[in-house]
C-alpha cells in the first residue's frame, strides 16, 4: 500500500518534469530574441521604412503588408471555412460525398506550405493573371487556412448539444432559425479561437507568400490589392540569408515584431473566449 | 363521441433493420389526457415521437403508415407547422442556456412575434399557466440553468406553451424529479386540460393511474391494448397489461 502511493508521487513528479520540459523551448526563444533585439526594438524601427539596403532603417512596409495579408486571408478564409463547415455539421448527411469532403479537408491540412505556395502561384499568379499581388497571397494563404478554419468550426459546432437543436425543433424552428439562434451562439468561441489561432500561423508562413505576394525590398506602401507587399516572415528571411554584413539585431528586432504580432492575435482569441466562456453553463 | 383530434392506423417504425413500432392503432380524442405506459423498449417514445417527426432527426429511421391530426394527413404539413401545434416536453428538462425570459420568448419569436409588449405578455402567460410565474416574476433574467429540475420542467411546459400548440406530448416528464415537483407537474396538466390535448408517455404506473384519462399499454413495439384508464387498471383486457401493472414484470 505505502509503496503504491511512493511509487504514485514519483510517477506524478517525473510526468510534472516532462510537462515542464514543454514549456522551456516557448520561454528559450522569447527570452533569446528579447536579448538580441533590445537594444534595436525603437518607435523609428516599427514606423520607418528600411534604408541603406535594408541595413539601416525600420520595417514599417512589412508590418502593413503583414497586417494586410492577415486581414485578405480572413476576407476570404472565414466566411468560406465558417460556412462550410456548417453544411459539413448541421445539412450534409453521411454519404460518400461528404466522406470525400471530410478526407480531402484532413489531407489538405497535411500538405506542406512550399507546395500551396507553387499551387498559388500557378493558379492565382499565373493562371487568374492576378500576378504577384496582395489578391493571390491572401487567396493562396486562405486556402492554406481553410483546413483549420473547418476543422476548428466543426469542433465548435459539435460541442453544442445535439439537444439544443431538438429543443429548437420542437418549438417548430425550421433548420436555419435553429442554426442560427440555437446553435452558432453557443460555438462562436470556439470557432473565433481556432480561427484566430489558424490566421496567426497564416501571418507566420514564408512560402506560401514566397511566389505570391512578397517584395525583397519595397520601401513605399502598398496601393491596392494588386500591387506587392513586404512581409514580415519573408523579410526577415531575405535579410537574414540574404543581405552580406547584415547587423544581427535588426534581425531579431524583426523576429521580435512578427512574434509580438502573432501573440497579440492570439492575446485577441483569448479575450474573446474568456468573455463568451461566461456564458457556457451547461 | 368526441372528436379524435390525432388518428393513427397501421403504424410500423424501424431504426435501421430493427422493427420499433408494429401495427400500431390509435386514436386520440381533442382535450384529452391520454397515458401510454409500457416497459423500457416498449416503443412508446418512438410512438410519441411519430406524432410530430421528431424521429426523422435520427439516422436510419423510417415509418409507414398513417397518421392525421384533425382530419388532415400529417404529410401534408410542414415540420415547422407541425412541431408548433404538436408540442413536446422530453424526459430530461431541456432547457437553453438562457434567461427564463429567453427560453419562453425562444419559440415566440421563432415564429415572428417581435413586439416586446406582445412577447412579454405571451410570456407571463405560459408563465401562469405552467404553474411558474410565482416563483420567477421578480427574476425573469435569470439564467435557466440556475432553476431547479422541477422548476426547469415547468419552464419547459411554458416554453411550449407560449407557441400555442394544440397538443402537447410528455416523453416521462417527471423521471428525474422529486413527488413534490412531480405532484406540481401532474396539477398544471389537469389545468391544462381545457385548452390542450395532452399524450403522457411515463414508467411510472400509479402516475398513469393519476392523471390520465385513458391509457394506452405498449410492449414490444405493439399496442397491447387501450381503454378507459380506471378500467385498464381494474380490469385490463389482455394478460400481459395485468402482468404489468400488478408487477410481475417490467
Amino acid at each position: 500500500m505505502h509503496r503504491a502511493v511512493n511509487r504514485e508521487k514519483l510517477a506524478f513528479t517525473i510526468l510534472g518534469i516532462i510537462t515542464l520540459l514543454v514549456i522551456i523551448p516557448i520561454f528559450l526563444v522569447i527570452f533569446y530574441i528579447v536579448k538580441n533585439s533590445i537594444g534595436v526594438i525603437s518607435w523609428e524601427f516599427i514606423s520607418q521604412a528600411p534604408r541603406h539596403g535594408m541595413r539601416e532603417g525600420g520595417i514599417f512596409p512589412a508590418i502593413v503588408g503583414t497586417i494586410y495579408l492577415i486581414v485578405g486571408t480572413a476576407l476570404f478564409a472565414l466566411p468560406l471555412g465558417i460556412l462550410s463547415a456548417v453544411y459539413l455539421v448541421e445539412y450534409a448527411g453521411d454519404n460518400a460525398f461528404t466522406r470525400i469532403i471530410k478526407l480531402a479537408i484532413v489531407n489538405l491540412s497535411g500538405i506542406p506550405s512550399i507546395v500551396y505556395g507553387l499551387f498559388g502561384f500557378a493558379l492565382f499568379v499565373i493562371f487568374l493573371k492576378l500576378g504577384t499581388s496582395i489578391l493571390a497571397g491572401s487567396l493562396t494563404l486562405a486556402i492554406m487556412s481553410l483546413p483549420v478554419i473547418i476543422t476548428a468550426t466543426k469542433e465548435a459546432l459539435e460541442a453544442v448539444p445535439f439537444s439544443f437543436r431538438e429543443v429548437s425543433l420542437s418549438l417548430g424552428a425550421s433548420k436555419w432559425q435553429t442554426v442560427r439562434y440555437c446553435v452558432l451562439p453557443y460555438a462562436v468561441p470556439g470557432i473565433l479561437t481556432g480561427t484566430v489561432l489558424s490566421l496567426s500561423r497564416a501571418a507566420g508562413e514564408t512560402a506560401p507568400i514566397l511566389f505570391t505576394v512578397a517584395a525583397f525590398y519595397l520601401p513605399r506602401l502598398p496601393r491596392s490589392v494588386f500591387d506587392q507587399v513586404m512581409a514580415l516572415p519573408y523579410h526577415l528571411y531575405s535579410i537574414t540569408t540574404q543581405v552580406p554584413n547584415m547587423p544581427l539585431g535588426l534581425s531579431f528586432a524583426t523576429a521580435f515584431v512578427l512574434i509580438a504580432l502573432v501573440f497579440l492575435l492570439n492575446l485577441a482569441s483569448i479575450i474573446i473566449r474568456s468573455r463568451f466562456g461566461k456564458r457556457k453553463v451547461w | 363521441m368526441v372528436e379524435n383530434i390525432i388518428t393513427v392506423k397501421n403504424l410500423n417504425a424501424w431504426f435501421g433493420m430493427h422493427q420499433v413500432l408494429r401495427n400500431v392503432d390509435f386514436e386520440v380524442s381533442r382535450n384529452q389526457i391520454l397515458g401510454i405506459i409500457g416497459p423500457a423498449n416498449s416503443g412508446k417514445t418512438t410512438f410519441l415521437r411519430v406524432l410530430n417527426r421528431l424521429n426523422r432527426l435520427q439516422r436510419g429511421y423510417h415509418d409507414e403508415g398513417e397518421v392525421t391530426f384533425s382530419g388532415v394527413d400529417i404529410n401534408t404539413i410542414s415540420d415547422s407547422q407541425l412541431r408548433k401545434r404538436i408540442g413536446i416536453i422530453f424526459a430530461l428538462p431541456q432547457v437553453l442556456p438562457v434567461s427564463i425570459y429567453d427560453n419562453v420568448a425562444y419559440g415566440v419569436k421563432i415564429h415572428g412575434m417581435n413586439k416586446k409588449s406582445e412577447v412579454d405578455k405571451i410570456v407571463e402567460n405560459s408563465l401562469k399557466r405552467a404553474a411558474l410565474w410565482n416563483e420567477v416574476k421578480d427574476r425573469l433574467g435569470l439564467q435557466a440553468m440556475r432553476l431547479s429540475g422541477g422548476q426547469q420542467q415547468r419552464l419547459c411546459i411554458a416554453r411550449t406553451l407560449a407557441v400555442e400548440p394544440e397538443v402537447i406530448l410528455y416523453d416521462e416528464p417527471c423521471s428525474g424529479l422529486d413527488p413534490i415537483s412531480t405532484a406540481k407537474i401532474e396539477e398544471a396538466m389537469w389545468e391544462l386540460k381545457k385548452d390542450y390535448t395532452q399524450i403522457l408517455v411515463t414508467n411510472n404506473t400509479k402516475q398513469a393511474a393519476r392523471v390520465t384519462e385513458r391509457c394506452a399499454f405498449f410492449l414490444m413495439g405493439e399496442m397491447v391494448e387501450v381503454n378507459v384508464t380506471p378500467y385498464l387498471f381494474t380490469a385490463p383486457a389482455d394478460k400481459r397489461t395485468d402482468d404489468y401493472i400488478s408487477g410481475r414484470f417490467g
